[in-house]
């Protein structure tokens, strides 16, 4: 098991700078440790804050799912975890790497779906005569595997986006960070790819940190729902689902729940508003 | 219109929405019990499963059809049916031509040595196919353009992607490229004759210069329009430098690139007609040079018959970019 404090190189590099203090602790594979995570774009009097203050505990396998209004800083706090950017000040532990999945498929289109997620394996260096192979099979986990060789416009937007949990997937991450990436889909294609995510979650053992708008879509997949408010941004309430899987985003449970956190988003939201 | 805008008019076809390409398909094949008949997953929609529009239908690698014969043949007439629709214009357009042309023959506005009618071109034409200089000139000509448009493609390239990748080269010369790629390419060859006398090298020089900008502008456009999700995908999947470059900006670039290549060919062409009528080598005999011996002798229906050979052939080269261009585009959804 390897420890990595900031996975991505982009982070690694800077990390030698000014900025945030990266402590090196002895995180498990799959656990997220964010403690004090302020991320500020801009600098003097033009300055803003996406983030304040923010702590988070992810545990290894746990499925997180991050609500809030627009602006509340989710997908810089995703950006951050993946190592796309790094946080001004605060210190922020990842164990092992981190995938990231976005709200559009994002597949290369001069490729097929078999080689878009063996494009992934070939990055992270998987021998050229195991790809194809490998590739397969993970598609075959998406089941996609008849669509193998079909181009990403030949195929409709739920399976583009299981061909990017299959090179999700390919990626061999611990943590797998989804920046609402369902938010494209109509409603029964978005049912369907819940059970998809969770089957694959479960199957992987992946540790899952899934940022939406949407209430129940939160409540349907996570352990736990975090709630973050705006202005600027930061957690302002956590709540364990503790529902029995599987679950039903339509269930009578999943709305009650929903209802309840709504409520408090709304709260949050009319209060800043309100400042 | 400018390379850079061709080039950019290109990549707006190729960097459009990726959205609305899937409701093509009726059904994600979420809704297929997968192969194999594993539980079907949880909370499906029962009614959805026994859809009658269901995946068979998308299914690339399905069973034939039973019907398939059938529309085989339909689909084959189909085909032929649409390649009329596209070459009936033409061929017209090609009638009237002719028409036009023989009409102001035979309105003798000029006599018939100086303007002679289209049968008297085309007997011509088919008098010059049976001389050893002809093909000795269409295939000097050929060659030359093939070399000069090759050292263009490699210059153009090269040069393309050091000024997309480094900001200094493209501060020194973005905009010069630009410059030379409007410079009218006539205007080189005093000084590549003075530079070179009349020789291969001079005709060369000119090809090249007038081809390469054009070539490096194409890139550098497609570089630069590259949509920035997919460099962020790169970086997620843990591609930084060359290997970003050459597994996603490059490919990303790609149908930009044939946009300027094109232009770059067309290019090459028109200098190397001017380079073959300026510098005329005794020894060699080239379309341009033929030209040039046609208009000093007054044999116009030579002059006519290899005009006409000058523009078939650039229309054959145009045509063989198109058709790559649309093949490109094709794999990635941008056309039908």
């Amino acid at each position: 098991m390897t420890t990595i404090v900031s996975t991505s190189a982009v982070q690694a590099r800077g990390a030698t700078g000014s900025g945030a203090a990266a402590a090196s602790g002895t995180l498990p594979a799959g656990a997220v440790r964010l403690d004090g995570v302020t991320k500020v774009f801009g600098h003097g009097a033009g300055a803003t804050t996406a983030l304040a203050e923010v702590g988070l505990d992810v545990a290894p396998g746990e499925f997180v799912t991050v609500v809030g209004a627009s602006g509340c800083g989710k997908s810089t706090m995703l950006s951050l975890i993946a190592g796309l950017d790094r946080p001004t000040s605060g210190t922020l532990e990842v164990g092992g790497r981190v995938a990231l999945m976005f709200q559009e498929a994002t597949l290369l289109p001069w490729l097929t779906a078999a080689q878009n997620v063996a494009l992934a394996l070939r990055l992270r260096g998987v021998p050229r005569r195991d790809r194809r192979t490998l590739a397969r099979d993970l598609l075959d986990r998406v089941r996609l595997d008849r669509f193998a060789d079909a181009r990403p416009h030949e195929l409709s937007g739920g399976m583009r986006q299981r061909v990017a949990l299959a090179r999700v997937l390919a990626q061999d991450a611990a943590v797998v960070c989804m920046d609402e990436p369902l938010g494209a889909l109509d409603a029964m294609t978005r049912d369907h790819m819940h059970d998809e995510i969770e089957r694959v979650w479960r199957e992987a053992g992946l540790t899952v940190i899934f940022v939406t708008h949407n209430v129940r879509e939160a409540v349907r997949l996570g352990d736990r729902v975090v709630l973050m408010g705006s202005g600027p941004g930061r957690v302002v309430h956590e709540q364990p689902v503790t529902l029995d899987r599987p679950r039903h985003i339509d269930s009578a449970d999943v709305a009650e729940r929903a209802a309840a956190l709504t409520l408090a988003l709304r709260e949050e939201v009319a209060r800043h508003v309100g400042q | 219109m400018s390379a850079s805008d061709a080039a950019r008019t290109a990549l707006a076809a190729a960097t459009g929405p990726d959205g609305d390409q899937g409701s093509r398909l009726l059904h994600d094949a979420v809704l297929d019990v997968p192969p194999g008949g594993t539980t079907p997953a949880r909370g499906t929609d029962p009614a959805s499963t026994g859809d009658p529009s269901g995946p068979g239908q998308v299914a690339p690698a399905g069973p034939a059809s039973p019907s398939a014969a059938g529309t085989t043949g339909r689909a084959g007439s189909r085909r032929a049916g649409a390649a009329w629709r596209t070459v009936w214009p033409k061929l017209a357009a090609v009638a009237l031509f002719v028409l036009t042309w023989q009409l102001v023959a035979w309105s003798a506005w000029r006599p018939a040595y100086v303007l002679p009618g289209p049968e008297a071109v085309l007997s011509k034409l088919g008098g010059l196919a049976g001389t050893a200089t002809f093909w000795s000139a269409l295939s000097t000509t050929g060659l030359r353009a093939l070399a000069g448009f090759a050292v263009a493609v490699a210059v153009g390239t090269g040069l393309g992607l050091a000024v997309a990748r480094f900001a200094v080269l493209r501060a020194a010369v973005g905009s010069l490229l630009t410059g030379l790629q409007t410079m009218p390419s006539i205007t080189w060859f005093p000084l590549a004759i003075l530079l070179f006398q009349l020789s291969e090298q001079a005709i060369a020089f000119v090809v090249v210069l007038g081809a390469a900008p054009s070539i490096a502008n194409g890139i550098i456009s497609g570089i630069d329009h590259v949509p920035p999700s997919f460099t962020r995908l790169g970086t997620v999947l843990g591609a930084r430098g060359w290997n970003l470059y050459r597994l996603i900006v490059v490919p990303a670039a790609l149908p930009a690139y044939v946009a300027g290549l094109n232009q770059g060919w067309a290019f090459a062409w028109r200098s190397l007609m001017a380079g073959e009528l300026l510098v005329v080598i005794a020894s060699r005999p080239s379309l341009g040079s033929r030209l040039a011996f046609a208009q000093e002798f007054g044999d116009s229906a030579s002059l006519i018959a290899y005009m006409l050979v000058i523009l078939v052939t650039g229309m054959a080269a145009d045509a063989l970019f198109s058709t790559a261009s649309r093949h490109l585009r094709r794999r990635r959804g941008l056309a039908d």
